[in-house]
């Protein structure tokens, strides 16, 4: 089986799964980071989004043979005092919560380039995102407020 | 102050003290069994390093902080934090002192362990207040002992104990002496004008967990030794397996083996990756029986039949209908039509079991663990006590996880392969071996006769659902002449409860309906409702099983909160309004209509359930309840042919998103009444809202659900 190198949340691990391996599931099994979570396995509704450099990705879809040495950020390497985290504490988002650390991946890489976007852009973005639980109100207030 | 007997934590207590020999210093073995979650440590508070049960709800530690058992399967539906809330209101303690830890399952300790009907916080409600009211007692008593004074004379505030000198003893330096006194026969309840943490905000007691990502979930479980399973089972209702050839799933790395059961096939591998690979390797033989494979069009045509056919045992006859449809000066008729819908709980299905001679041991996200436990108990042959189940927090749950048919997967294949197993379900699995949501329709006839509605005649039929109506419901007992009759339909595909079962369509339907006869009339919809309400109240017609003042309540709140009376020029209204689970909501979607797309920009939501115990959270429900409603009304589409799903993934399976979520703007009734339920009642009023404000801004009626299929021509 072969063996890849990738940094996650800035630890360099070595892994050994099969190249058409999803991240997602070298993160979940293999390197135990459950924060990012399996809702569809077609990159339809966001559960599983990290960043690769600083970009939002789906990491169900993202085999691990692809990553190289880029960069991955998980809902674990997401400082406990990030804004976002913050305001979702303050506005008490999640319902279930399955979603909400997708939602924060995807939400935290918006606003990185953009750190004052639209409500219109706020939508655009986050609507690849699904709850379940339909907590898009509060998502919406909490990243406003970050 | 309420006065109430205690047997229900007597019970509690007696198993508890025959557990610890009659003592009930409760040592750290006993805590083991499920230790306090850690939270943040008070910096004021000294470590606990003894800790003494209460009951079963409660321990308190010797620094004074407390652990409260909540008792129910936590969906989201924020009952982790609501229901300790209500202990620690009536044990009298701060908040920021309590740690909440999910209760084992115990039938016997916590009763109704069920996510279910929107009942936790109803059903739970006294008990919970007992539990604490109790503990309170018991320590006023401890004190009043100290201090060699009366009970009467103690008071209780925030984790101490205050006589009347002003002296006062914390809970922590109580507990050991409190625990040690029998419990009371009787005990106050707090005025719920006094209430300091119920009707407060608190935060969900795991958002810290969910922010940084923690094993919390079911589908997060990891064990020593432990191997994933995905199982293959038939892609079509209907469908036998005729055995399969697996030689290529074992030559995927990490699959260890394959395992037939019944008409399915357990995939058994390191990894859930390699596990998925493995099952699509299968190459599964399938068999269909004779006229076993069923499609939505015969679905229809049979369904349409029925509605047509006369029952012999209605469900409620009040007058005479059809004198009154005899006579009548016009006859309103309209038939509504929903699909099936899968639940799509975002989390998919997952358990995990480790069967053994000693024990069987189930962890993971169940709805109902009392239910599923009988149900391990006959599959596996094993007696009650050997059986051990543990609830973790669950990734919605909308009805699907009261059916635990993938625990017992998880179980029996653990039992054939004699190994810890967590079951994976796929997304394509999960939409295909659903519970779904059956599809129905509804035939209303209303007798319009001198400007009024003499006559209403409600044909219901279903999927699997025995009887599609409620017949007490609103608008029974308004009516002199007034007729429900349901028929079923049997089919082999499976359904179950789906988030507010059955009135999460009927209610559409009914409130569609009585919007048109209002038009019909000439009323306000508005009007129309109150008038229909003052009948129920002064004249009522056999008996009825709402309340009419709080109903009329809810629909004037909505309708002052939304404006109604004002009409403005471009966003349209709609008005709905709904009972359900023992809770009044009323709604009124608003609206617009941009470059020919409608959209639903607003909902104005009026909400009668008794006292709000977490006023944040309670609004997180309603939003998301309504957002749900709204969704699946305008998107929710699922069909069969030959007894396969057409959809299996969120391609081609549409749920609602941020872009078309309307705003939800929350009121409540102001009310000291027991809570009732709240995780429900907010959809099934959504899509009639919305449908008789689409009406409003098109004159376009809409019958069938999704609606997007039929707006495609609107604008």
């Amino acid at each position: 089986m072969p063996s890849y190198s990738i940094e996650v949340n800035g630890k360099p691990q070595t892994v050994q799964v099969d190249a058409d391996t999803p991240l997602l599931w070298v993160l979940r099994d293999t390197l135990d980071l459950v924060g990012t979570k399996f809702g569809c396995g077609i990159g339809q509704c966001g559960a599983c989004t990290v960043h690769m450099d600083g970009n939002a990705i789906r990491s169900c879809s993202f085999p691990v043979s692809a990553v190289g040495d880029k960069k991955i950020t998980t809902i674990e390497g997401i400082d406990e005092g990030h804004p976002l985290k913050e305001a979702w504490r303050a506005m008490d988002v999640p319902q279930c919560g399955y979603c909400q650390a997708g939602q924060i991946m995807t939400a935290a890489a918006m606003l990185e380039s953009n750190p004052n976007p639209t409500e219109e852009q706020i939508e655009a973005t986050m609507s690849g995102n699904i709850c379940r639980c339909g907590t898009y109100l509060k998502i919406k207030a909490a990243i406003k407020a970050s | 102050m309420t006065s109430i007997k205690t047997s229900y934590n007597r019970r509690s207590f007696l198993k508890v003290s025959a557990a610890a020999g009659g003592g009930l210093l409760i040592s750290f073995n006993w805590l083991s069994a499920c230790s306090p979650e850690k939270k943040e440590v008070l910096p004021a508070l000294p470590p606990a390093d003894a800790w003494y049960e209460m009951n079963a709800f409660l321990t308190i530690a010797n620094n004074g902080e407390v652990s409260i058992q909540s008792p129910n399967p936590e969906i989201g539906q924020n009952v982790k934090t609501s229901m300790p809330m209500i202990v620690a209101e009536e044990l009298d303690v701060d908040w920021e002192k309590v740690t909440v830890v999910q209760a084992p399952f115990d039938a016997v300790l916590y009763k109704r362990q069920v996510a279910g009907g929107s009942q936790s916080i109803r059903q739970g409600w006294k008990g919970l207040r007992t539990a604490g009211a109790t503990a309170r007692a018991v320590l006023v008593q401890a004190a009043a002992q100290q201090w060699k004074v009366t009970e009467a004379s103690c008071s209780t505030e925030n984790g101490f104990v205050y006589n009347d000198k002003g002296e006062k003893l914390s809970y922590g330096d109580l507990a050991v002496a409190a625990a040690a006194l029998p419990l009371p026969e009787d005990v106050t309840l707090k005025d719920p004008s006094t209430f300091k943490i119920i009707g407060k905000s608190k935060k969900n007691v795991d958002l810290n967990k969910i922010l940084a990502g923690e094993h919390l979930y079911g589908i997060d479980t990891k064990k020593e030794g432990m191997v994933h399973a995905v199982v293959l089972r038939p892609p079509s209702f209907g469908l036998k397996l005729d055995g399969y050839d697996d030689a290529e799933a074992l030559k995927v790395e990490g699959v260890q083996k394959t395992i037939k059961f019944g008409d399915k096939i357990a995939v058994l591998a390191n990894s859930t990756w390699a596990a998925i690979k493995g099952q699509k390797k299968l190459q599964p033989k399938w068999r269909a029986e004779n006229n076993q494979l069923e499609s939505t069009v015969e679905h229809d045509q049979k369904m349409r039949a029925l509605l047509d056919k006369k029952s012999t045992d209605p469900k409620r006859s009040d007058g005479n209908v059809k004198s009154a449809m005899d006579g009548a000066e016009s006859i309103v008729e309209r038939t509504y039509e929903a699909p099936f819908l899968p639940h799509n709980c975002l989390e998919p299905m997952n358990f995990f079991a480790d069967v053994t001679d000693e024990q069987v041991y189930l962890l993971g996200p169940i709805q109902t663990p009392e239910w599923t436990r009988s149900k391990v108990m006959a599959l596996l042959d094993r007696p009650e006590e050997d059986i051990k189940i543990d609830m973790t927090r669950m990734g919605g749950g909308f009805g699907r996880r009261l059916y635990g048919d993938f625990v017992l997967e998880a179980a029996e294949i653990s039992n054939l392969c004699k190994k810890p197993v967590k079951l994976v379900f796929t997304r394509e699995d999960d939409m295909t071996a659903g519970t779904y949501r059956p599809a129905s329709k509804y035939k209303f006839r209303a007798a319009l006769k001198e400007g009024k509605m003499t006559a209403y005649h409600l044909t219901g039929v279903g999927i699997n659902m025995n009887n599609a109506t409620r017949q007490d419901n609103f608008p029974a007992a308004a009516m002199a002449n007034y007729l429900v009759e349901a028929h079923n339909l049997e089919s082999n595909i499976t359904t179950g409860a789906w988030r507010a079962p059955i009135t999460n369509f009927l209610a559409f339907a009914e409130q569609s309906f009585l919007d048109e006869v209002a038009a019909q009339l000439g009323q306000d919809p508005v009007d129309f409702r109150l008038s229909l309400m003052e009948q129920a109240k002064n004249n009522p017609t056999g008996t009825l099983d709402y309340d009419v003042d709080k109903f009329v309540g809810v629909i004037k709140l909505a309708a002052e909160k939304s404006n109604w009376r004002n009409k403005s020029k471009n966003t349209f209204k709609g008005f709905s309004a709904y009972y359900s689970h023992n809770t009044y909501v009323a709604e009124v979607a608003e609206v617009v209509v941009v470059q020919n797309e409608i959209k639903v920009t607003n909902v104005v939501c009026a909400v009668d359930c008794g006292i709000v115990v977490n006023p944040d959270a309670a609004i997180n429900q309603i939003q998301g309840g309504v957002i749900d409603g709204v969704g699946h009304a305008l998107l929710g589409n699922f069909e069969f042919v030959n007894g396969t799903p057409q959809h299996t993934n969120f391609d081609k399976y549409k749920l609602i998103r941020m872009n078309e979520a309307p705003n939800v703007d929350v009121h409540f009734v102001a009310s000291s009444n027991d809570p009732t339920g709240l995780g429900e009642p907010s959809l099934p009023p959504a899509g009639g809202a919305v449908a008789n404000a689409i009406h409003a801004a098109t004159g376009k009626r809409l019958y069938k659900q999704p609606f997007k299929a039929e707006m495609i021509d609107l604008g």
